[in-house]
């Protein structure tokens, strides 16, 4: 492998506590640092150094480190989960990055996405949109069995395709007008592709796209930001799929 | 202390469907006056809520997660079993039942794996029902591939992304029911105590994690489905938040812990390069079914993979197990793979890795073929190394991934404490010493879908203790004990940030009592958890921070946990004289290096009393077997 045996970075990270009304940039200084290092592992690092500093360690939610548990997320110079697509910000490694840099890192900024502190912010509101309707209506128990109704090959990946959004957010956060059509449209198109889904399909999709206007979420402006930064590459062609099977 | 499991009399295999049979119900309209408290939001805490909410009860769910969708059930990959016999292969719930048996090598009750065999394709028809987007084949019927430690195609799987795909059906469940009033969602809450009230578990004192708030949940009855203590090592495939404090706390409060000891560590994950690096990502074990593990012959060799000539490569697995090759189970994969590279013939950094090549799999069956069974694990394993694995091997090792140990469970589920049940990786479950691959999904969830939703309802039917007003002396003692423990912690004024401490604490615990054990090993990490513990309570650095949110303050309590928690650990190891699984005494292997199991001493589960003033107590339960005899494992 090429490139640098250790790099220095800038991060200009957005803090606000969580009583202050509005935050500001704080530049932080990180020196010798692996370049297979991740870029949260780097923050865990300047979290210690501050913390023996006697400052008040940044603030980020993660959990899983390996991309699949939707908690990490924040702006990297203006783009979600930054540089790399189809990847969580958990999944960046300062190989990504060049000697150097400066990274300026801010939360999600949504209506829908009140802010936490620092870098967090609160995206119940994603749980309140599956609440209008993201399910199958089935008791547990009354389920038939499991090869009684025979789904297509095709079919079955698209619906997985659709069910790998893991609700990080950065498709609300990339959207001008702070639409989470992209998460509505993939769980409409994860439930009604398949057969176990479709009884219910108009009344799901008519309750969950009312909450989104609710829960304070901006309507689509067809300008498909919302897909170029999923971390799950989520096709933007399923907001025109629920679009236009709302007007049929 | 007598432990009874309350397992049913008379035959094992319809064992289950007699004990239900004789549950005591609750009539529909009356289930609403039952509160039930469930924490965890995982594949069996999602489940048990939903489930019992269906049937009427209320249920409030606590989670430390902004939402249950986060929970680490998320990361599971390779699938989940179950015995339908779809492709032919001679299975059934019998095979079943005995490989889960063997592969725990018969340190699990043989009731409880019957029942969770005969469970488990229930479970394939409600995931199916609920929308998961299992692998398919051309006809539209169900797919399966194969696992570690069975010789017939069971798991089915959703790509590599298995556990994430269950999880969501089970929330959507979930949230269905909060939706409904059913279920009150209480996220961002670390769960700090239990309170009991006559020795019987009437709710939980929690930590709001935004405003620091203290909180009392009270409930007829509590929920424990809070997963496993991998995280008690430096560096695991957990998620870095998953934390062992709702187990310890309740283990403090009378509920006995059953085998901590027997903890697996997986043989395929990426190794650590940076000592910054937070945790271990695991290659899901399915990789197994078309990568093949090697090693250099020659000790020390430095060559890149692709300059080792075949005649100079130890295709080890296949050497040793011609029969399982490399589908052998993780315990047997994890020790091969250290005993060579501590023998010198390890590559990578330090030697601290092993190849798994792909090429033999791409040359026979094609790129494209690979690409579809493993394309979203290759490209992990890319971002996290910066290699590119179609064109070299990957290089993995093993890293603790799932603890079969946890809170001792009768047959109902019901810990030592009266109410309190453990659902899931938290209890102590039917793995015995070594889990397979594809079954941790397929317990949890038989935990919650169905197991638990009949055993609960059987025990609040015939225990009708009223909910206590949180103003009772209970919970205003329990709350007080947390708050006290809070401003103890802050008080120490030490130097040493938690985070350090934990490192120690985990690098410690690998090193005495990971893939391998011997008696002075595990003796000599007992003097250093001591020793730690020691700086734990003198020199911890705690400021607080000036706003609710504190981070370093959830380290700290979880860290206080771990401590005890790794404390008893080697106490369990250091009691159980023998091999068995993945707990491998060095003392006791046979002339080929396979575990030594000693039946007539060790047939039991250790189960220890937690003392505020002593040592703990190990208390025994023993294992019969009627429908399988115990013989030695032997996949080669």
């Amino acid at each position: 492998m090429s490139g640098p045996s250790s790099l220095s970075l800038t991060l200009r990270i957005w803090r606000q506590r969580q009583d202050e009304p509005t935050g500001r940039f704080l530049d932080h200084h990180l020196t010798d640092l692996s370049p297979d290092l991740s870029l949260l592992e780097a923050l865990d690092r300047l979290n210690q150094q501050l913390l023996l500093e006697g400052e008040r360690p940044v603030h980020f939610d993660h959990d899983c480190r390996e991309g699949i548990c939707g908690s990490c997320g924040f702006m990297i110079n203006g783009q979600a989960h930054g540089p790399r697509s189809g990847t969580t910000v958990c999944q960046l490694y300062l190989r990504d990055f060049s000697d150097g840099q400066v990274l300026t890192l801010e939360p999600w900024r949504a209506r829908a996405f009140p802010l936490i502190q620092d870098l967090a912010v609160d995206r119940s509101s994603l749980d309140r949109l599956l609440m209008a309707g993201g399910y199958v209506s089935v008791n547990i128990g009354s389920a038939p069995e499991a090869n009684a109704l025979p789904v297509g090959l095709d079919v079955a990946a698209q619906a997985f395709e659709a069910a790998s959004c893991i609700g990080c957010g950065a498709c609300v956060a990339a959207c001008p007008n702070a639409s989470a059509s992209l998460f509505v449209a993939a769980k409409l198109a994860h439930l009604e592709l398949l057969p176990q889904g479709q009884p219910e399909a108009p009344r799901r999709s008519r309750q969950m796209r009312q909450r989104m206007e609710t829960e304070g979420f901006g309507a689509c402006g067809n300008q498909l930001e919302c897909s170029a930064v999923c971390p799950k590459e989520i096709p933007s062609s399923l907001i025109s799929r629920m679009n236009r099977q709302a007007s049929d | 202390m007598r432990l009874d499991p309350q397992l049913p009399q008379g035959p094992v295999a319809d064992a289950w469907s007699r004990c239900r049979q004789d549950l005591s119900l609750i009539a529909p309209a009356n289930r609403r006056h039952f509160r039930v408290l469930v924490v965890g939001s995982g594949l069996a805490g999602a489940s048990a809520a939903a489930s019992l909410a269906e049937q009427g009860y209320q249920v409030r769910l606590i989670t430390y997660h902004d939402s249950p969708r986060r929970a680490h059930s998320v990361a599971a990959q390779g699938g989940i079993n179950a015995a339908r016999n779809y492709q032919n292969d001679g299975d059934s719930v019998e095979r079943l039942f005995r490989d889960t048996v063997t592969g725990g090598d018969f340190r699990a009750r043989e009731a409880g794996c019957h029942r969770l065999a005969e469970i488990s394709g229930s479970i394939i028809d409600q995931c199916v029902a609920l929308g998961v987007p299992f692998a398919r084949e051309y006809g539209g019927t169900l797919s399966n591939r194969s696992f570690g430690g069975s010789q017939v195609s069971r798991t089915f799987y959703a790509r590599g992304q298995t556990g994430q795909q269950l999880l969501y059906a089970v929330v959507q469940a979930l949230l269905r029911q909060v939706e409904a009033g059913r279920v009150e969602l209480c996220p961002q809450r670390d769960l700090l105590d239990l309170i009991t009230l006559e020795g019987v578990a009437r709710g939980a004192i929690c930590r709001h994690r935004l405003s620091g708030a203290l909180e009392t949940h009270t409930a007829h009855a509590v929920l424990l489905a809070s997963g496993g203590y991998s995280n008690v090592f430096h560096r695991s495939t957990n998620a870095v938040r998953s934390n062992a404090s709702a187990l310890w706390r309740s283990h403090r409060r009378g509920a006995l812990m059953a085998n901590p000891c027997f903890t697996q560590i997986h043989p395929t994950c990426i190794p650590s390069g940076d000592p910054d690096q937070s945790k271990l990502t695991l290659m899901s074990e399915s990789l197994r079914n078309d990568g093949r593990v090697w090693l250099p012959r020659q000790p020390g060799d430095q060559r890149r993979p692709d300059q080792v000539p075949e005649a100079e490569r130890d295709y080890f697995l296949e050497r040793l197990y011609p029969s399982y090759g490399n589908m052998v189970p993780r315990d047997v994969a994890s020790r091969r793979a250290r005993e060579l590279c501590g023998a010198g013939h390890g590559v990578g950094p330090a030697g601290r890795s092993i190849y798994l090549d792909f090429n033999e799999a791409i040359e026979r069956q094609g790129r494209a073929v690979i690409e579809a069974r493993y394309g979203n694990l290759f490209s992990m394993y890319e971002r996290i190394t910066g290699a590119d694995p179609y064109r070299e091997p990957m290089r993995i090792y093993p890293a603790p991934h799932y603890t079969m140990g946890g809170l001792w469970v009768d047959y109902h589920l019901m810990s030592t404490i009266p109410g309190l049940f453990v659902l899931g990786e938290a209890n102590f479950s039917e793995h015995g010493a070594n889990r397979l691959g594809a079954s941790a999904l397929m317990q949890g969830l038989a935990d919650g879908l169905f197991i638990a939703p009949a055993t609960v309802p059987a025990w609040l039917a015939e225990h009708q203790h009223p909910v206590i007003d949180p103003e009772h002396p209970a919970c205003r003692a329990a709350l007080e004990s947390v708050r006290q423990r809070i401003i103890r912690l802050r008080s120490t004024g030490g130097s040493q940030p938690a985070e350090g401490l934990r490192r120690r604490l985990g690098a410690l615990l690998i090193e005495s009592c990971g893939i391998s054990r011997s008696a002075a090993g595990l003796r000599s990490g007992l003097a250093e958890v001591a020793a730690l513990q020691a700086s734990f309570d003198q020199d911890l650095l705690l400021p607080d921070p000036g706003t609710p949110l504190d981070p370093e303050l959830e380290k700290a309590l979880q860290l206080e946990d771990y401590l005890e928690l790794a404390d008893l650990m080697l106490r369990d190891a250091l009691a159980r004289e023998e091999s068995c699984g993945a707990h491998f005494r060095e003392e006791h292997q046979s002339e080929s290096g396979e575990a030594l199991r000693r039946d007539a001493e060790f047939s039991h589960i250790a189960a220890w009393e937690w003392r505020a003033d002593g040592p703990p107590i190990r208390h025994q339960e023993p294992l019969h077997f009627s429908l399988i005899s115990p013989t030695a494992r032997s996949y080669r």
